[in-house]
């Protein structure tokens, strides 16, 4: 057990949960007070002594069900014909169920049967029906074998390809109009695929987590862990997020501004006083008989800087341009004004968009569909937006004015015409520049961003959510 | 060190008995908190029995709940304890010549001139209690450090008495709505427990036991509706609270079955935001 302990913390440390000694110990007194063959509970008890914050939650379930949901011989991926509790018990109800006499093996289901079988597990919402169901159709579906060298993405694609889930939607559907003694409303059917899709979310699950038991048991715990090891929330790069990272990271970033918030405006408070405020001095001098021994200060008015966004949205920045201007504008309330332009090869402003609506998302989604940011053949060209920049908007940069720029400065060899940034360094207060690539990518290949980097303040890596955070702070 | 609690389970059936609903987690946290000692920091969105459950818990073991509400500006008068000036004053002018100046000063720091605050008073009880730290994000980072001693000695120390240790280990609960990281330290101390919007089923379970008198077709069909919103994306969920004022206002209205109609024109209930509002409308009355 200790071993199995020892490992585990330390891939916990090593997907990036920050776990210390004493919670390290915290977790062995934990379990000794759990018995240990409530699954459950023991999973709760390694969780609230290990995992300290909630984002990380997910990755340490992963690594939790890898180290000790995963084992056992049934597992086995050999073991083809291993005797099954769940299924036996189903095959009685199905005998019961329908006075048919001897299904036989489950193997001699045709798939028909089977998919029934799945038809009527889903419609219950029977959980033990729909975990034994996905344990039989991954041992036939998947076609695994031992020691292939192949994801576990590979085996799921095989096994819900046979399945046809899709189709499966539909029919439950129907079958519930059927049943149904008067016809549903719209807003019943709805509520009913609803929780028609999230069983067969579930189910899905249920088949995904049988396919990494297979493998833990083929390939041991500490391989199989590393390949699932994911980067945590804060450390996605926006440039490779994948949908659903994508969709956690939009889900972190309301919290995140409502944090940068709270923690500005509480900074603003506590910084530097203002000038004496005689009044109040005199008010407050009263409770010591005239004598203002309390001298009362104003508090100074907070200097707000003014900001300009310029963003390159071309397809590889594209994810990582969005999520700043959700984030620069999450947080208006601590800029006096906020500008946006955006550009591919040609530059169009977008201030008006986000202005009209309040709602963020759609703000983006326009920007996405109606902004006029292609000038010949919509590949980057940072030169010419620049310049067409400097002609429109130029003379509204002044010295409140921060700009920022945000994208790789791949230029597909294009005049660069750096002078543009001089120029606005030498009207506004600040110019910055966001790379969302690594750093030891930057100045290869036709990324220019150490030509224009020379006449700003400052060119930031911003890979990820943690970098963005830590530079909207400074910025503000 | 506690043996409040016989098992995860009984911790279950025990709060199912005070009309709380605790999932697999809240239970078996609840239970190790006894156990090892330790306080609970619980964080999760508003609204979602945070802290109901040190209540519960309160109730289950009969414990009296001592509770500190946290604001910007709170500090060690107002938690742990502050000495009582006035009568301190009182007591160096009433005899004037009779002490010695060691006697008055032994004198009036002692506890009689004490004023205990919450922390303090949950340490010094001899009764079971459930101290309640309520809201601690709001607290600045510096006064966060004015709870770690408490947290994980149970004890307070007063220069001018000493040192006074828990006459008995309190259950600890400490609630955050996630506004700031807290810090590393207090974290360190305590149990981890995230509370988040619970699932159908709990939620159906929690409207049926809550509101008197709805029949199990009408939470169903509340408890899917406000899935389906919290689906949306939308600037605040609606909480289990509001979900609970809903399902009470429905009742009020004597509407047994709702429809697209009437779930629209009492949403402004579960939702606060004039943008969710018209976005769950608009989620509402749009077909398949």
């Amino acid at each position: 057990m200790l071993d199995l302990m020892a490992g585990f913390v330390a891939e916990l440390r090593s997907a990036g949960l920050p776990v210390s000694l004493t919670e390290n110990l915290d977790a062995m007194e934990a379990i000794r007070q759990i018995p240990i063959e409530d699954r459950d509970a023991f999973k709760y008890a390694l969780g609230a002594t290990l995992v300290k914050n909630s984002a990380h939650w997910k990755a340490f379930e992963t690594v939790f069900e890898v180290y000790f949901s995963l084992r056992g011989p049934e597992y086995s991926i050999k073991d083809e014909d291993s005797p099954d509790e769940f299924w036996r018990e189903m095959q009685d109800q199905m005998r019961q169920g329908e006075g048919k006499g001897g299904g036989g093996a489950m193997d001699s289901l045709t798939q028909e049967e089977m998919m029934n079988l799945l038809m009527r597990a889903l419609m219950n919402g029977d959980q033990a029906m729909m975990r034994a169901m996905a344990r039989q159709a991954v041992q036939r579906f998947a076609g695994m074998e031992p020691g292939r060298p192949v994801g576990g993405t590979y085996y799921l694609y095989r096994t819900l390809r046979n399945l046809d889930l899709e189709n499966m939607l539909d029919k439950l559907q129907d079958a519930q109009r059927e049943t149904a003694t008067e016809p549903l409303t719209d807003l019943e059917e709805r509520l009913n695929k609803d929780e028609i899709e999230s069983r067969i979310e579930k189910f899905k699950q249920e088949i995904e987590a049988e396919i990494r038991r297979k493998l833990v048991a083929d390939r041991g715990a500490e391989a199989m862990a590393k390949t699932l090891r994911k980067p945590l929330p804060e450390d996605v790069e926006f440039m490779h997020a994948s949908r659903d990272e994508m969709a956690n990271l939009k889900k972190a970033l309301y919290p995140l501004t409502r944090k940068i918030a709270a923690r500005l405006t509480r900074k603003r408070r506590k910084g530097r006083k203002g000038p004496l405020d005689f009044r109040s001095t005199v008010r407050h001098s009263l409770a010591y008989g005239g004598v203002p021994a309390e001298p009362k200060f104003r508090s100074p008015r907070p200097s707000k800087p003014e900001l300009m966004v310029v963003a390159d949205i071309s397809g590889s920045v594209a994810a990582f341009a969005r999520f700043t201007l959700m984030l620069v504008y999450a947080l208006q309330g601590q800029f006096s004004k906020v500008r946006s332009f955006v550009f591919i090869d040609g530059l169009d402003e977008v201030t008006e968009y986000f202005k009209s609506t309040e709602d963020i998302a759609e703000a983006i989604q326009r920007v996405n569909t109606e902004a006029d940011v292609v000038w010949v053949d919509g590949h980057s060209d940072y030169g010419h937006a620049f310049e067409v920049f400097w002609e429109k908007y130029g003379r509204d940069v002044n010295a409140k004015t921060t700009v920022l720029l945000l994208g790789d400065a791949r230029n597909n060899y294009h005049a660069a015409q750096s002078w543009v940034v001089k120029e606005i360094k030498k009207s506004a207060k600040n110019v910055y520049w966001l790379n969302p690539e690594p750093r030891s990518y930057w100045n290869t290949g036709d990324s220019i961003v150490g030509e224009y980097g020379n006449h700003t303040d400052g060119v930031y890596e911003c890979r990820n959510l943690r970098q963005l955070e830590a530079f909207v702070e400074k910025l503000v | 060190m506690g043996n409040r609690f016989e098992s995860v389970q009984a911790v279950r059936d025990g709060l199912k008995e005070v009309n709380y609903l605790a999932d697999d987690g809240i239970a078996s946290v609840a239970f190790l908190a006894d156990r090892l000692g330790k306080p609970v920091l619980i964080e999760g969105p508003a609204g979602t029995g945070k802290t109901q459950l040190a209540k519960s818990i309160a109730e289950l073991t009969g414990a009296r709940l001592i509770r500190l509400q946290c604001y910007e500006g709170l500090d060690e008068s107002k938690a742990l304890y502050e000495w009582n000036y006035k009568k301190q004053l009182l007591r160096i002018q009433a005899d004037k010549n009779s002490d010695s100046w060691n006697d008055v000063h032994d004198d009036i720091f002692s506890e009689e001139f004490l004023l205990t605050r919450p922390l303090l008073e949950a340490i010094r009880s001899e009764d079971p209690v459930v101290l309640l730290i309520d809201e601690v994000d709001r607290v600045e980072m510096e006064t966060e450090a004015l709870l770690l001693e408490i947290l994980s000695e149970y004890q307070v120390s007063i220069p001018e008495l000493g040192t006074i240790t828990a006459k008995q280990i309190p259950l600890v609960f400490l609630t955050s709505n996630n506004t700031r990281e807290l810090s590393e330290a207090l974290k360190r101390r305590c149990l981890y427990l995230h509370v988040d919007y619970p699932d159908l089923e709990r939620e159906k379970l929690i409207v049926l036991t809550k509101v008197e008198g709805i029949t199990e077709h009408l939470a169903d069909q509340i408890a899917r509706i406000v899935r389906n919103i919290r689906q949306l994306d939308l600037k605040k969920s609606p909480s289990v609270s509001e979900t609970l004022d809903w399902a009470r206002t429905l009742m009020l209205l004597g509407i047994e079955h709702i429809d697209a109609e009437q779930a629209k024109e009492t949403l402004h209930i579960l939702l606060k935001y004039q943008t969710d509002i018209a976005k769950a409308v608009k989620e509402l009355s749009s077909g398949k």
